[in-house]
């Protein structure tokens, strides 16, 4: 789960890492309230999950309230790589000498969690480890030993940082981060950038924050961080109904039984000409109601033109499938031709029972293959 | 010979008094595995279908020694006993359990690797050799016996292309499914090295999946130290990046981890990738074909 800025920030804040303060707005009139609270220059901040909001005319400076209401109207609403912005974060705003990098991830081939830090602040991070990797301090920590003081001071020499005063700060602050790392259970903390203001006070101006799903159990609050309202409505339709679901571009909706079985349904639709909606996964079972609930999220998007159900029977045999299909589709009304494939345990009872209750609209394949030609062919001629 | 587990396996099932833990222990045991024990805190003195049940694996370990565990416990215990079972002296280790925090894993996989104990998964379909031992909830009826290895990052992906392979008359000497977690205890390069070494087994198939570098780690291992040839089919090619495909691991981060990299990083190395399942089977008979004419 990705964080807000703000979001990110109040984590950082609440580790003891040195951040400006603001407030959120939604509104312009939000917008001004907060300046005056803060007082003097402030910076408005669109908060969307993506990049490039700088370039986008996302972040702005106002001098007055009456600016502040402005650049907000401005911000609010703009489309930031297909991100709408509807919340923003006045801060106060900062004088910038120098700007850094510092972060911490989760490194999943070398199973360690992986500090970087550089003097060359501001920039994307893959450029300078591209261009100038001389620049960039790489190193790892020990997950059983934790992190250790050493860490720190070693990532500021290597890195080039030699005023003490700007060394002590930091070294605060990246021991501070890798608690918040822990303590999180982050996937990554980034800042970028970290800044040194003219009165050398080293402070985080930006925050970049992921959190592992799976550990969201202990840690209520921030599980409640998640902004449902700015998920696509249909996966936040499926995450209300417990569907494992991801929108894609396509007309094709697709239904399968397991992650991977499910990717290289969306390869095979991909390589017979078609476009597919969405990855869906069922899951180990194949009961009715997780049938009529990841239909009804596929079928919210407009976009779709036909269905198709690719099944491989394992323990969930086949006809135990076919018999949920059957049910789902009695119990609500779906006007896509859908394709079925079952294959595996039990797939010929699975298939005659389909072919025996004979839905209309609804083709029965053996295999992957064929199913995908069909299901692409029966979407043109849909949509013909 | 197989891999990972086989007629010498015993087994102690943690988290056999649940509903999955029963319903998939009782399985293995119809299969012909040797399940010795279960173990469910304040349950000792039970018995799953003449399976006895322990309060802790310690317990299950001075009076069964089994020398494999699999771990059933729901996934905010699942670390706790996967340590309980190494520090038992539980060689091998199968974690079924979904969704382990990656933070936890970390730590896991870092205190069990220097102590030579193998561990598969977590978040994996579990282990098979056909006609030996099955520990998992991989389907045994949809493979066959064989010299086959299959290694997979996917449950029934691997079912699909093990189905394809047994229609077409190949047999399998191991499944192994090591999960579609970030980090897992056992990497492809892990596995593939177990199939080198076994002498029943004369070409692998590698089912790998978008996320990571590991596909890109084993390219390597098999042009550098593997004479058993392998065949691959990666999942993933239209997924967009930054989402996650429903595995916690099948994830493009930036630029890193496509399905398209890893496919030129094996074929760059000389191993053959299928565009689809069907054609990774065919391409695994063309090869068995080729090495037995």
């Amino acid at each position: 789960m990705d964080l807000y800025e703000y979001q990110g920030k109040e984590l950082f804040a609440r580790a003891g890492i040195p951040v400006s303060q603001g407030r959120v707005a939604t509104t312009p009139e939000e917008a001004r309230a907060a300046a005056e609270e803060i007082g003097g220059q402030v910076v408005v901040k669109a908060q969307v999950l993506t990049g490039g909001r700088g370039k986008a005319g996302g972040i702005k400076l106002a001098a007055s309230p009456d600016e502040a209401e402005e650049r907000a109207r401005e911000i609010l609403g703009l489309d930031i790589r297909g991100h709408v912005v509807r919340k923003l974060w006045i801060e106060k705003a900062s004088d910038i000498a120098k700007e850094y990098y510092l972060s911490v991830t989760f490194d999943r081939g070398e199973k360690k969690p992986l500090f970087m830090f550089t003097t060359q602040g501001g920039m994307d991070i893959e450029e300078v480890a591209a261009e100038s990797p001389e620049a960039l301090a790489r190193l790892h920590v020990e997950p059983l030993a934790g992190f250790q003081p050493w860490q720190a001071r070693w990532l500021c020499f290597a890195a080039g940082l030699e005023d003490p005063d700007e060394q002590k700060q930091v070294m605060a602050i990246v021991a501070k981060l890798y608690g918040a790392f822990v303590d999180f259970d982050a996937m990554l903390c980034e800042v970028n950038p970290l800044i040194v203001t003219p009165d050398g006070e080293v402070k985080a101006l930006d925050s970049k924050f992921t959190v592992d799903d799976n550990a969201l159990f202990r840690h209520a609050d921030v599980a409640e961080m998640r902004d449902v309202e700015a998920a696509d409505p249909r996966e936040r339709l499926a995450r209300e109904k417990g569907v494992t679901y991801v929108k894609l571009d396509g007309e094709i909706g697709i239904l399968g039984n397991g992650a991977g079985l499910v990717m290289a349904t969306l390869d095979v639709i991909d390589q017979v000409g078609g476009r597919p909606a969405n990855f869906c996964d069922l899951g180990g079972g194949g009961d009715a109601q997780g049938v009529v609930d990841a239909l009804e999220v596929i079928t919210s998007d407009d976009q779709v033109e036909a269905i198709l159900f690719n099944i491989f029977g394992g323990i969930t045999r086949c006809d135990e499938v076919a018999r949920g299909i059957l049910t789902a589709l009695g119990q609500m009304t779906i006007e896509h031709p859908i394709v079925v494939r079952l294959d595996g345990t039990n797939a010929e009872e699975g298939r005659q029972m389909l072919v025996d209750a004979a839905p209309p609209d609804l083709y029965v394949e053996e295999t992957m293959l064929a199913a995908a030609e069909r299901v692409v062919e029966v979407a043109k001629a849909k949509a013909a | 010979m197989a891999i990972v587990v086989d007629r010498d396996t015993r087994l102690v099932v943690q988290g056999i008094t649940g509903r999955e833990g029963s319903f998939h222990a009782t399985r293995n045991l119809r299969y012909g595995t040797n399940v010795v024990a279960g173990v469910t805190p304040a349950k000792g003195g039970m018995d799953v279908e003449g399976i006895p049940v322990f309060d802790t694996v310690r317990d299950a370990v001075a009076e069964t020694s089994p020398n494999t565990a699999m771990v059933f416990v729901p996934a905010r215990f699942a670390a706790d006993a996967i340590y309980e079972a190494v520090d038992a002296g539980i060689e091998t280790v199968i974690c079924i359990t979904e969704g382990l925090p990656a933070h936890d894993m970390l730590r896991v996989y870092n205190y069990v690797r220097p102590k030579g104990v193998t561990l598969i998964g977590p978040n994996c379909p579990g282990v098979l050799s056909p006609g030996k031992a099955n520990v998992g909830i991989i389907p045994a009826e949809i493979f066959s016996e064989g010299s086959v290895g299959l290694v997979s990052r996917s449950g029934t992906l691997t079912y699909q292309i093990g189905h394809e392979l047994t229609q077409l008359g190949i047999g399998q000497s191991t499944i192994v499914g090591i999960g579609g977690d970030p980090v897992v205890g056992s990497s492809f390069v892990d596995v593939l090295a177990r199939f080198e070494a076994d002498p029943e087994t004369e070409l692998v198939v590698m089912v790998g999946e978008i996320g990571g570098n590991e596909e890109e780690k084993a390219a390597e291992f098999i042009a550098e130290q593997m004479s058993t040839p392998v065949v691959a089919y990666i999942a993933g090619f239209t997924a967009p990046p930054g989402k996650t495909m429903g595995h916690a691991g099948a994830i493009i981060s930036g630029s890193a981890g496509t399905a398209r990299a890893k496919k030129e990083a094996l074929e760059a190395r000389g191993v053959r990738v299928g565009t689809n399942p069907t054609e990774a089977a065919r391409l695994a008979a063309e090869a068995v074909g080729a090495r037995t004419a």
